[in-house]
């Protein structure tokens, strides 16, 4: 190995030199094979020469002497050691032949290197412990101490601390080494090389005798750098950049041919540069193969350049050409891919598919190898026969010799002179015409005629053939049989007629060549004529030729140029009559029955017999045999896919098979061709396939039942030779006994079939439907070909085909036409049936694994369905069960009981029909809302995603930091809001609610001895403000009352919310504090904490205030020393309801609220200061009532639903949208806080500018008719009737996200609004009642943002509250009011831009826009809007009888209740006392609850003296039960456990136009006093 | 239920969340839960689960291994809303603001057998280039306001993402009566699956 490839190093290394120092440090990293060897650098010229070699000289000496020291160690290893120099001397010698000595030395070399590899591997496995202790050294390490003190100290840093201690102790040989190592190393390094591979070959031949030694002993492995270096050495290769002389590529002693130089062509070779050449030449040669990469010519083969001489880019763009119109795209029409649509036909019938039902009655093979020639015969002569009968049938030489006939006549009648109103040169011309047809019909008659007479002949002789044939072959194959029958004719009238014929036909040729004759003659004329003056030309020509011929002598062969030359023409010979009828009477004879010879009519039957196998020759037997045998099955191919195929059947001794069977092929695809195949079997070997028929796709018109049986002929190609009496197929036979007259048969036949469209089982016939192609086709052929005119398709359309039949008109009578009449007749009958509907995703059905039926059968996948449509009942359903089985039927009861009820109304629950169906309505709104919400609800926003904090602005930024120098404690702590807490993870008992009761003001006191009171001594003072203009008469009387009381009052409130009740402990008098907070739990519907479902909970939440009232139950004066034995009674004396979901939107309600206090509250009186009301007369005016102050929140804070994002769809302009939006932002930038409203959302769920809402609307006339005189009176009415609608907030209803406004009529219809509804019809009673009126946008307590109504009256302006009939002075300080956003009139939008927005300091004058910033304004003019409310609303009188028998229900529901809350006692009622109040309760009404208590009062004391009586009348708009029994159940009234209680309950129900209710409830309860 | 046959199918998930790669973050721990269908319900074992804090290993691989185990049962009668587990790593920012470091879900494997899963973590990112320096400023970072959303495909198009690194689980499943139920999931090729080499 290190001898072989020393050669190309030596020749590498001097071309190499220059760079020497790089070429080291090359060295290192390559290994030291690479270094060429200095001394045989001979051929070099440089300096360093002589340096070298004495270099070399005292290398030499130390190498001898570590040798000799090494040689007393290991002895073996010296003769090859001492061989290797030798060896690399002798390379280096002759290095220029080097070439050679690497071939020569090649295989040695192999052979030598293997058992060294194998050496070499087991020396590594045994290497991981070669050192010895340092007494010991081994050989390796003897080498390494003397070869490593060589390495050239400067040529690698790295390099450098090895051999640096190794120096230290080294000897003092290195020390000597005068010379620069640089130059030193590359001999060195060459020397060690060599000296290392002896080494390493000396070492494992030491080895191989020691192994055990040296595994027992070594210390771990180290691979040192030069053992490394050179296994690397071993892989790698550095090619040679030299040139490789030719012959070395060259197969020996070749010399290298040049094709170039032989005058071939070899393109030009690619650039390459020449020492890569080299390199890739070298590394070449360095395989063995190496040499076949090598051409003659000695070079590696290469292909001709491929790159082109030319550039060839792209052509440079000139100035004008911009780049981009190059590059423009250009746009191409797309082309619809014609795809084929035929195929793609619907599906989803629910009847099936579409059906094609092919029969396949039979096949009768017309020539079989099999045949014998009997049979061949018998074929023929059924086939002729079938020609015969098919001839006679449509008997054509009949229909013609009729047509003559006919012809004739006419042209008889024509002649006629007879007829003189026609035109003479008409006639002619008719006749002229009939002539040429009688001529036309004559010869197709002839030949007609011609045709049968030789048919029959030709039966005749096959016939008698046959015979001849049945008797030389001494059997009868088949049963055929021709029998012919003579018809007698009247051998005179026939003559008769054949003569006529004949004469006629004579006439009439005789005519028509006397014409032809004629017409002859005038050409001849003519012609002679011509002739004649062409003659004279000609002589006159030729005299001046003759005078010419001197001068032009060429003109002579000009002569004869008139080239016409007529020769003289002959005359015509007259027509001959003799010659005709000769003619006329051969033809006859020929082609027509003779006369009086019998009518001869073939008939053909099976009736022979046929002669059984027994008496037939042996080779008819295996003939019959080899039939046998021979069994045929078709295969029906649709679009050339098999789809089913018959039963083998065995071939009869007839050759016909019959199958009758039908294939009904469910197809998806359009047809496009239906094949059939017939094969044929022998005994049981593999069927060949004998021939494919083809047949037509049927037209969409043949239904099965219809269609005929067709047959379709086939035939074979294949070469049959049988041994039998077979006659084979494709192979030539004779009938006759020399073999002359050889006939060829193929195997032929005819396959007997109806394809036909199925009918489905309603009649329906299962037809893909037809594309409709070739419309807009129209041509000149349009009347002629029917095909053409109509499209293919068209003639399956029978409508339209008889619609071309009469355009064109066809001839009825043409028998041509004959079979489409009879089709078109039939087919408009309208039998047939084109279905002209498209199917949509017609491979639904594929996909479909089980029926419909079946899927919704299954109560699993209809409980998936369910659950996955969000249906309430299921939404939150878990586990479905896996099996059908395990789901209760009871799962869907509930469900279904409610889609059920959908539409019935249920008059249980409501009592009232019509609130049912405003109930059944709602509901469905509701659901359609919650949908529509449900769907919104999956839009996401980011926020709703992801926490990220808000980018700070500058004055975040600044306040935190302010924050940060504030101080930690500051005296006045600011409030911090709490946390908010997302609704998910709550669960029950986690929310509470917090009412805080601070204080209440001006409650009614008790009366003094109210059983004993004599006269009214209550002040009749009411809480309307319009008596407050005469107050006072009461006064001094009531002022007597005072001081003797000395317990007004001691009230107490009782907070009950979700049947929780907690109450505070009691206060004194009438302005009492309480400063208590009650805790009340609350619980989710279901335990459903979800947004949603805590903006449905529709609780409310009641304080009642009550007054406890001890009494002092001793009986016995005696005992009254002792002990005190008094009883506590609570009196109601008002409540504020307020709905949870108030509380839930606004986190918070803070405030005074005006207690409802029923109008006629039993021994109380509204307790009067005196000093007060003397004062402060006006302001007290304003606030009659009774106030509260409450604080409510919901501990934790809940985060309530936001409202709904979703972009509703509008019928409103654009550009007022837009203006919306633009006035919106405008305002939310100004005062972010105050309610902006320009557009709602409709019932139907459109966007809806605000001010259509707006529009005058008549109340109902009977209210007005009430105060005529009193326009105050009459508008409180109406705020009356609006607030006796029941209240109904949409964030209930629908989720609370989207503020749906109903118009008026709708509001009135369904009975049920919020404060928008409320107000909006408020506002419009009064713009209708001549009122300046506004609807008020802004913030009231406790509703939240809600709307109210202002009017202006003359002088001051009025705030309704639309919900409770009540109003306020603008400057009442408790009007609930608190705030205002913007004012809504019908025409505009104001919206409040003052500083302030309290009512009390506002100015409501619109007309100013430093105050008001208006919608429309000069800018944006009103457009006039049309108002979506209706043009008048329509009361209908409510119906008072059901209103008097709801009100029977109610009470009767409402006494069952209080004797089921009070379980543990006795109910009793008193009836007297109840009719009393019954009757009392209409007085309420009309009275609306004012001015009555002192007449009611003494009456109830006249008639009930004997009783402690404390009772109140509530008032409430009807809704439902529901609320009514809340609301009596708030009062507490059933509390009292007095033994001799006694209740008193009456109902009343004033009926207002549309159904509004007006319901009074009075309970009282009665304690009899002793 | 009726007896003898089965109207749930078991499945049971153990392993763990073995190692992540965050070559930016060091000092993070992980949080797992699992979202299931309606049809599901855990009969056994822990749903969620919070780690340790772990460092990167010295060695080159600078691997975190949490080697947090995870073992839970569930029962079920429809495949549908099969278990997905639910990871996110947090971990201190700068200034030792704990943040999230990523999230990211993988369905529990079908097939019995074990089951190495490693899954592409990636956070929420900041909607401006404003709020991504205060949110680094002040160390709060964007996060999921429930982790879970990761595990659905709703409302997800409105939130941009940035890859972050890679959690490695393995699971070990066991199912029961899920062929007898009709559901095959497969031939649990437990031959063919690599068994992880020993770290060296």
């Amino acid at each position: 190995m290190v001898s072989e490839e020393a050669p190309p190093d030596s020749q590498q290394g001097p071309a190499q030199e220059e760079p020497q120092t790089r070429l080291l440090s090359a060295t290192a990293r390559r290994g030291p094979r690479s270094l060429p060897p200095i001394p045989s650098a001979s051929r070099t010229g440089f300096a360093e020469f002589s340096m070298r070699e004495r270099m070399r000289e005292k290398l030499q000496a130390a190498r001898s002497k570590a040798e000799s020291a090494l040689l007393q160690e290991i002895p073996t290893p010296r003769p090859r050691r001492l061989r290797s120099p030798s060896v690399k001397e002798l390379e280096t010698e002759f290095g220029t032949e080097s070439g050679k000595e690497a071939e020569r030395t090649q295989p040695e070399d192999a052979s030598q290197s293997h058992p060294r590899v194998k050496f070499r591997d087991s020396a590594r496995k045994i290497k991981p412990k070669p050192r010895l202790p340092p007494g010991f050294p081994s050989a390796e390490e003897a080498y390494n101490f003397f070869t490593f003190n060589f390495d050239p100290e400067p040529e690698e840093p790295e390099e450098k601390p090895k051999p640096k201690p190794r120096d230290e102790t080294g000897q003092e040989e290195e020390k000597g080494e005068e010379e620069p190592p640089s130059q030193e190393g590359a001999d060195r390094m060459d020397e060690e090389e060599l000296v290392q591979g002896q080494e390493a070959e000396d070492f494992l031949l030491g080895l191989d005798h020691r192994a055990a030694d040296f595994l027992a002993v070594r210390p771990a492995d180290y691979e040192s750098a030069q053992v490394r270096l050179q296994r690397e050495q071993e892989m790698l290769f550095v090619p040679s950049r030299r040139t490789v002389p030719t012959y070395k590529k060259l197969p020996e002693n070749v010399q290298p041919r040049f094709l170039e130089d032989e005058g071939l062509y070899i393109g030009a070779r690619p650039e390459v540069a020449r020492g890569n050449q080299n390199i890739m030449e070298n590394r070449l040669l360095t395989q063995e193969t190496g040499r076949r990469w090598f051409g003659d010519d000695g070079r590696i083969l290469a292909l001709p350049n491929p790159i082109k001489l030319l550039p060839s880019r792209p052509p440079v763009l000139t100035q004008e050409q911009s780049p981009t119109a190059e590059l423009e795209t250009l746009y191409k029409k797309a082309v619809k891919y014609v795809h084929r649509s035929q195929q793609v036909i619907g599906s989803g019938d629910p009847s099936g598919n579409f059906q094609l039902d092919v029969d396949i009655s039979g096949l009768i093979f017309t020539h079989h190898p099999c045949f014998s020639r009997e049979h061949v015969l018998a074929a023929k002569l059924a086939q002729l026969y079938d020609q015969y009968v098919a001839r006679q049938q449509r008997n054509k030489a009949k229909f013609l010799t009729d047509k003559l006939q006919a012809l004739r006549n006419a042209v008889q009648t024509g002649l006629n002179p007879e007829k003189p109103h026609q035109s003479l040169d008409m006639n002619q011309k008719t006749i002229n015409e009939y002539k040429a047809e009688i001529r036309q019909t004559r010869k197709l008659r002839d030949a007609e005629q011609e045709r049968d007479r030789t048919l029959l002949k030709t039966i005749i002789k096959v016939w008698k053939e046959m015979k001849s044939l049945r008797e030389f072959q001494r059997c009868t194959n088949t049963p055929l049989k021709l029998v012919l029958r003579k018809e007698k004719v009247d051998q005179k009238a026939d003559e008769e007629a054949y003569e006529a014929e004949i004469e006629a036909e004579i006439r009439e040729l005789w005519e028509e060549q006397g014409e032809a004759y004629e017409q002859r003659m005038e050409a001849y004329r003519t012609s002679y004529q011509q002739w004649k003056a062409w003659k004279k030309a000609q002589k006159t020509k030729k005299k001046k030729k003759r005078q010419a011929d001197e001068e032009h002598p060429e003109e002579e062969t000009e002569e004869p140029h008139p080239g016409e030359a007529p020769g003289k023409p002959t005359p015509p010979e007259p027509p001959d009559r003799a010659a005709v009828e000769q003619q006329v009477r051969e033809r006859a004879a020929q082609s027509r029955r003779r006369p009086g010879e019998p009518t001869l009519v073939p008939e053909l039957s099976l009736a022979g017999s046929v002669t059984p196998g027994d008496q037939c020759p042996r080779a008819e037997i295996w003939r019959r045999d080899d039939v046998k045998r021979r069994s045929v099955y078709l295969k029906v191919l649709f679009n050339n896919k098999e789809v089913s195929r018959t039963v083998s059947r065995q071939l009869g001794p007839d050759f016909r098979v019959h199958f009758g069977q039908i294939f009904n092929l469910q197809i998806f695809n359009w047809p496009e061709s239906l094949t059939l195949q017939v094969y044929e079997m022998v005994g049981h070997g593999s069927p060949a396939l004998l021939a494919e028929v083809f047949l037509p796709i049927p037209e969409t018109t043949v239904i099965t039942g219809r269609a005929p049986f067709e047959e379709v002929e086939f035939s074979s190609n294949q070469h049959v030779t049988l041994d039998h009496e077979g006659v084979g197929s494709g192979v030539p036979f004779s009938f006759e006994a020399d073999g002359s007259n050889q006939l060829t048969l193929m195997t032929s036949g005819k396959v007997s079939h109806s394809v036909a469209w199925a009918v489905g089982e309603n009649g329906i016939p299962l037809i893909p439907p037809l594309s409709q192609q070739n419309i807009g086709f129209r041509s000149a052929l349009k009347k002629a070909d029917a095909i053409s005119s109509i499209g293919t398709s068209g003639l399956t359309d029978m409508k339209k085909l008889a619609k071309w039949a009469a355009e064109s008109r066809l001839d009825p009578n043409d028998p041509n036409n004959g079979p489409l009449m009879q089709l078109i007749s039939v087919a408009t009958s309208g039998e047939s049936y084109v279905p002209d509907f498209f199917r949509l995703e017609q491979l639904q059905q594929e996909f479909n694994f089980v029926s419909d039926e079946e899927l919704n059968r299954s109560k699993r996948f209809r409980l998936l369905c369910l659950r996955s449509q969000q249906v309430p009942e299921f939404r939150n359903y878990k586990q479905v069960p896996v099996y059908d089985r395990e789901i209760l039927e009871k799962v869907f009861q509930d469900y279904e009981k409610r889609l059920r009820d959908r539409n019935i109304i249920e008059t249980k629950e409501h009592t009232d029909t019509h609130r049912a169906i405003v109930a059944k309505y709602l509901q469905q709104v509701r659901e359609s809302v919650i949908n529509r919400f449900l769907i919104a609800k999956q839009h996401f926003l980011l926020a709703d995603l992801i926490v990220e904090e808000e980018v700070p602005n500058i004055s975040i930024l600044g306040l935190s930091l302010f924050k940060l120098a504030e101080q930690k404690r500051p005296l006045r702590p600011r409030r911090k809001g709490r946390k908010k807490v997302t609704a998910q993870n709550l669960s029950d008992g986690d929310i509470k609610l917090l009412v805080n009761i601070v204080r209440a003001y001006d409650l009614p006191v008790r009366k003094q001895a109210a059983s004993k009171f004599q006269q009214p001594s209550r002040s009749s003072r009411t809480f309307s403000e319009k008596r407050a203009a005469s107050p006072s008469t009461h006064s001094p009387t009531h002022s007597a009352d005072y001081p003797l009381g000395q317990v007004l009052v001691r009230p107490f409130v009782e907070v009950s919310f979700q049947r929780t009740i907690c109450h505070t402990s009691t206060a004194e008098g009438p302005n009492p504090s309480w400063n208590e907070e009650l805790e009340l739990p609350f619980r989710a519907p279901n335990g459903d904490y979800s947004t949603t479902s805590l903006q449905s909970v529709k609780d409310d939440v009641f304080i009642n205030i009550f007054d406890e009232v001890l009494y002092d139950v001793l009986e016995d004066d005696r005992e009254r020393g002792n002990g005190t034995h008094t009883r506590v009674e609570r009196h109601w004396l008002g409540c504020v309801k307020i709905p949870f979901s108030t509380i839930y939107f606004q986190a918070r309600i803070d405030g005074t609220f005006k207690i409802d206090i029923p109008p006629v509250l039993l021994g109380y009186s509204k307790e009067q200061n005196m000093v007060l009301e003397r004062g402060f007369e006006s302001v007290r005016s304003l606030s009659e009532g009774s106030y509260i102050t409450l604080f409510i929140t919901i501990e934790p804070q809940l985060i309530p639903g936001e409202s709904v994002r979703e972009k509703f769809e509008s019928q409103e302009d654009e550009k007022l949208l837009q203006a919306t939006e633009k006035f919106q932002a405008e305002c939310a930038l100004k005062f972010p806080k105050r309610q902006c409203l320009t557009t709602v959302i409709d019932i139907s769920g459109k966007t809806v500018f605000i001010t259509r809402y707006l529009k005058p609307l008549n109340p109902p006339q009977e209210l007005l008719d009430i105060h005529r005189d009193n326009p105050q009176a009459t508008a409180e009415l109406v705020a009356r009737y609006v607030s006796l609608i029941p209240f109904l907030p949409d964030t209930v209803s629908f989720a609370g996200l989207c503020d749906l406004w109903s118009t008026s009529d709708q509001f009135l219809d369904l009975l049920a609004g919020d404060e928008e509804e409320h107000a909006v019809l408020l506002c419009n009673y009064f713009l209708s009642l001549g009122k300046k009126a506004w609807l008020v946008m802004g913030n009231a307590i406790p509703e939240g943002p809600t709307a109210y109504v202002l009017t202006w009256e003359k002088n001051h302006y009025l705030i309704w509250n639309p919900c409770s009939g009540h109003f306020y002075g603008q400057f009442d300080t408790f009007c609930p009011l608190k705030n205002v956003g913007c004012l809504i009139g019908p025409d505009n939008i104001w919206f409040n831009i003052q500083q302030y927005d309290s009512p009390l300091r506002i100015n409501f004058d619109v007309t100013k826009p430093k105050l008001w910033k208006s919608f429309f304004s000069r800018s944006l003019p009103y457009p006039g809007l049309s108002s979506v409310q209706p043009e008048e609303l329509i009361y209908q009188r409510t119906d008072e009888g059901a209103a008097a028998e709801l009100q029977d229900r109610i009470e009767k529901i409402l006494k069952e209740k209080i004797m089921d809350w009070r379980p543990r006692h006795l109910t009793r009622w008193n009836r007297y006392c109840t009719s009393t109040l019954r009757h009392f309760l209409p007085l309420l009404e009309r009275s609306r609850g004012e001015d009555v208590e002192d007449t009611h009062r003494t009456e109830l004391v006249r008639q009930l003296g004997d009783y402690r009586f404390s009772g109140f009348p509530l008032h409430m708009p009807y809704s439902e039960v529901k609320p009514l029994v809340d609301a009596v159940y708030s009062t507490g009234v059933h509390n009292i456990d007095v033994p001799n209680v006694e209740f008193a309950l009456a109902v009343y129900i004033h009926p207002y136009p549309k159904n509004v209710l007006s319901v009074w409830i009075y309970v009282a309860s009665l304690i009899r006093n002793r | 239920m009726a007896a003898g046959t089965s109207t749930v199918f078991l499945l049971m998930v153990n392993g763990q969340v073995e190692s992540a790669q965050f070559p930016e973050y060091d000092d993070l721990y992980c949080k797992y839960c699992f979202v299931y269908g309606q049809d599901w319900a855990p009969t056994a074992g822990l749903e969620e689960g919070i780690s340790q804090i772990t460092s990167k290993s010295q060695d080159v691989r600078r691997e975190l291994v949490w080697n947090f185990p995870i073992d839970v049962t569930f029962k079920s009668t429809n495949p549908y809303g099969w278990p997905q587990i639910v990871l996110s790593v947090y971990g201190p920012d700068v200034f030792g603001n704990d943040v999230v470091r990523g999230y990211g879900a993988v369905h529990v494997p079908f097939s019995p057998g074990r089951h190495k899963r490693t899954i592409p973590m990636f956070v929420p990112e900041s909607t401006s280039k404003l709020q991504k320096f205060t949110s680094w400023f002040m160390g709060r970072r964007p996060e999921y306001r429930d982790p879970k959303v990761v595990a659905q495909g709703e409302g997800r198009e409105v939130t941009r993402v940035r890859s972050q690194g890679f959690v490695t689980l393995l699971f070990n499943v066991v199912t029961k009566d899920m062929r007898k139920l009709g559901y095959y999931t497969g031939p649990a090729d437990t031959h063919s699956i690599p068994v992880p080499s020993v770290p060296q």
